[in-house]
Parts: C-alpha cells; structure tokens; sequence
C-alpha cells in the first residue's frame, strides 16, 4: 500500500538556517531519506518553497482565475511529503515518525487511492 | 430435533461468548475486518434460519466459520466484475476446504491482535471504545448505542466508518512490536479504562435499560490479562477495575444517596472481588515494572483494605499520588493528591494546592465538593456553603446532590 506523508508546519517553526541545529535538521532529512531507500520504501519525497511562492488557480463557468497565495490561510502549511509503499499503517507511521519536522510541526500519513479501492 | 427457543439461546450465547474469537479467526484467514464481519453476520443468519430447522451442528463454531466463509468468497466474486481476484479465491478456496475437511478444527485464538486492531490510536477516541465492545465484548450496536445513549442508527454509522477506516487505511490485525508496544498497549487500556469509568458514572443515575460497562471491562481487562500474561500494566488496570467494582454496592445509600468512601458499609463491599483484585496487583507488582495503572490500583487497594470506616492510610495515598504525578502530571491526579493530603489531616496544605488548580478545574463538580469540605474544616463556613453551591449546580447525577446538600445543610449557620 502507497502512504503519503504530508509535513506541515507554522513556517517560523524549527531551527533556523545557518545554525547547527539546522545542519542537524538537514542531516535528519538525509538520513531519513537513506533509510527509506535502504529499506526499499520510498517512493518519492520532496520538500516545497513556501506559501509567498504559491500560485491558486480555479474554473469558474469556463474562466480560470488566477492568484497569488495558498487555498487556506493556515497557521501550519504544507511544506513537503514523502510517498511510501509500506505494508500496513504501522510500518507507515513508524517511518513517519522519522521525519525531523515530527518535532515542530504535524506529518499527515494518508493511503493512496489504489485501483482495488475503486471497485470497492 | 432442538426446538427453536433453545436454538435462539444457543446461537446468542455462542455469540456473546465466542464472537471476538470467531470474529478474529476470520480476519486472520481474510485480512479484511469489513468483509469479516459482514460475513460473519451473514453466517449468523444463516445458522438461525439452518440450525431451528436441522438441529445445532456438532461443532457450531466451526461450522459458523465454514458458513461465513463462503459468504466471503460470495461477496469477493460480486466484486469480481471491476477486478481479478483469482489468487485471493482461490487462497479462500483452500481455506474453506480445509475447514470442511478438517473434523473439529482447532480455532487459533487470535483475539490480541484483535484488540490491538480495535483500539489503534487512529481511531477516533469514541469509536475505539464503540467497536472493542462491539467485537470483544460481544455486544449487540443497539446496545452499545445505549451505553452512550445514541441512536442505533448513529452508532451502526459510527462502527461502519471505524470499519471502514481499518481497511483502508490499512490499520494491522497485528501486534504490535516492542517499538510501538508502550503507545498501543497504552491505548488499549485507556480504551478498557473509558469503558469501566462511563459504567460507574452511568450506575450513579437511573439508567437501568443500559448494559453493565463495569462488568463488560472486567471481563475484557482479564481476557487480556489471559491472552498477554505477562505485563503488569494490565495486570494493574484488571486490579484496579476489581477494587473498584467491589466497592460500588456501598456507594449509594439504601435512600438515593452518594456515600463518601471513608463512610462506606464495610459489609456491602464485594469481599471476593476485593481479594481478586488484590491478588492481580500482587502478581503486576513480583514483576517489578511499575507503572499508572498498578499505582492507581495500589490506592484503590489501600481503600478497599482499610480496616474500618475512618482507618484509611492517607498518608500512604498521597505517596503513591506522588508517583502517580510523575507517569500523569495532569490537574485532576493534583486533586486528587490535594484531598489526600487534606484526609491525611492537613485541610490548610490541601486548600493551598486546590487554589492552584482554580483556574483549570473550575467547571469540575469534585473540585468544588473537595474545596467545600475543607473549608467547612478549617471553620470558613461561609465560603464553605458557596462551593457546595457550585459543586451542587454542576453535579450530573441525583446521588452526589443529594450528597452534597446534605453536607451543605450540616454547615454552622
């Protein structure tokens, strides 16, 4: 079964960069990163600029309208996601927890849609 | 030929002894929690309509998995249409056969696991509770709707999306490991826990028509005691739940009304249970891991041992309340060490502690009915007879009133 993780945090949230505590955050992201591969889990995973580079689009009666900003003002944002493939929520949510932000923000761990679950 | 009535007694006793275990061998042999139990329930029809006809089968609990079995495989193939699933049919196949073949087969007990699938923390809180009774305790929706008062349509919606969720979001039907073990057993505690604690509010007031929640954790607190015997922590919450329990006959006065714990006839505790319960403590504390439920089964031990009404060991309570702030530093453990504290006969430390805790607990009855009392002690009558006033207005049940006017009309004018 595929899981994403979403990683949402308040964007002031964390260490800052240029500190050590941020090179270990980093580091926390690498090895994260190795070990999902290592264990053959990971599927993709990217961090995102912030919410000041977003962009929203919307159809409205045939006409796009496009603007700046996110969907929602929220206090925590998206700010990246991994995709694993993982055999149960368990095994999801004990990689999960391994994601540095953990400690700062929230991470959302939910299943794919996958065909099977289409014809259910 | 078994008459009907007997029929009808048989398949409810199977189902409310033996569901969890049926319900579970079958989630292990399917690996689907939804479609297992809509089988099951099939099967469960099935057996009222074939069993009143054909007599009870030599071996209904086999032939009850065989049954719900096939109405798997049935429900697989209608799906069968958007999708192959020949691997999985023929899997099943081969199980069936083997279950048909087999003369009495050996049902594994795969209940733990179980347990551990109904009471997954991403679960919402309520339908944890809702389903453990449901699958383990073996209660009927319509009556688990009446245990939180909820309409049986509500609380089917309630167990379908807990059900729902479980598959997919592919929650395990696994034990879990020794990483994740102290989060999850932890959850599954708590969740026997709520049971007992909405059963003990619930037999204060009137309700009779509602299931016995106390008796229902009881029973789920042991049985997991016998499927994992060697943690302490359950051990700890099935002593607690026994001490407790043993005391609820002295709780409420022949004439409707709370009785304090230190006033309590003796002689309607449940003796049995009482030793029961201490003995599980006993067994949690040879293993020498401590933890929150052996210490609150421990205070609970030292109340039902006192060996008369005014002889309880506070002193000892507040020390175990101590240990208890480190695993729960929460404001209502704080209370509860502060009325300790103030049985142990210092009501001036105990009101001190109680002011510190004003602002968090100011909407809870036994915060206003401890900060009562002590002030009646330490002779502030007046102030006494105001927090009597806000322990009487945010009381939920007719016994703890009638309690608290009672002490309330006692103050010196």
């Amino acid at each position: 079964m595929q899981y994403m993780a979403l990683i949402y945090s308040a964007p002031n949230a964390g260490p800052k960069p240029g500190t050590p505590e941020f090179e270990a955050f980093m580091k926390g992201y690498f090895d994260a990163t190795e070990t999902y591969k290592k264990d053959g889990v990971f599927v993709a995973g990217d961090a995102l600029h912030g919410t000041d580079q977003s962009t929203s689009l919307r159809i409205r009666g045939g006409k796009t309208e496009t603007m700046d900003g996110p969907f929602a003002e929220t206090k925590e944002v998206l700010g990246g996601f991994y995709i694993f493939d993982c055999k149960d929520l368990d095994e999801a949510l004990k990689y999960a927890a391994m994601i540095p932000t953990a400690e700062y923000g929230t991470i959302e761990v939910r299943p794919v849609l996958s065909p099977d679950d289409y014809s259910n | 030929m078994t008459t009907a009535p007997t029929i009808d007694a048989a398949i409810s006793r199977l189902v409310r002894e033996d569901r969890g275990r049926l319900l579970a061998a079958l989630i292990a042999g399917l690996g689907d929690f939804e479609l297992a139990e809509e089988s099951f329930s099939e099967a469960l029809e099935s057996a009222v309509v074939h069993w009143a006809r054909s007599g009870l089968p030599a071996n209904p609990h086999g032939w009850l998995l065989r049954v719900a079995r096939r109405k798997a495989i049935d429900r697989i193939r209608r799906r069968q249409r958007f999708r192959a699933r020949q691997p999985e049919l023929e899997r099943l196949a081969r199980l069936d056969e083997e279950a048909a073949n087999a003369e009495a087969p050996e049902i594994p007990d795969e209940r733990l696991r179980l347990i551990f699938t109904c009471c997954h923390p991403a679960i919402d809180r309520k339908s944890r509770v809702a389903l453990t009774l449901r699958t383990l305790g073996g209660l009927s929706t319509a009556e688990v709707a009446r245990a939180f008062l909820d309409k049986e349509t509500t609380m089917g919606q309630r167990l379908s999306r807990a059900r729902g969720k479980i598959s997919r979001a592919g929650i395990p039907f696994a034990v879990p490991g020794p990483d994740q073990w102290e989060e999850r057993l932890g959850s599954v505690l708590a969740v026997i826990y709520l049971i007992f604690n909405e059963g003990h509010v619930a037999s204060a007031g009137a309700t009779a028509q509602r299931p016995d929640l106390c008796d229902e954790a009881i029973y789920l607190a042991k049985m997991l005691n016998s499927l994992c015997p060697d943690e302490p922590e359950i051990l700890g919450l099935a002593s607690l739940l026994l001490t407790t329990h043993a005391r609820s006959g002295a709780r409420i006065s022949p004439d409707g009304m709370s009785v304090a714990l230190a006033d309590q006839d003796r002689s309607r505790w449940n003796r049995e249970m009482a030793a029961e319960g201490l003995a599980h403590l006993d067994a949690a504390v040879l293993m020498a891991r401590p933890g929150p439920y052996q210490i609150k089964a421990a205070i609970s031990a030292l109340h039902v041992s006192a060996p008369g009404q005014g002889a309880t060991d506070w002193t000892q309570i507040v020390l175990l309340y101590n240990s208890l702030l480190a695993h729960e530093p929460t404001s209502v453990v704080r209370l509860n060490r502060a009325v300790a504290v103030g049985q142990a006969g210092r009501p001036d430390v105990a009101l001190e502690e109680l002011a510190t805790l004003e602002a968090e607990l100011d909407g809870y009855q036994p915060f206003h009915a401890a900060r009562a009392k002590f002030l009646a002690e330490t002779g502030r009558a007046g102030e006494a007879r105001h927090a009597y006033d806000r322990a009487i207005e945010l009381s939920g049940n007719s016994p703890d009133r009638a309690f608290l006017r009672a002490q309330r009309r006692r103050l010196p004018p």
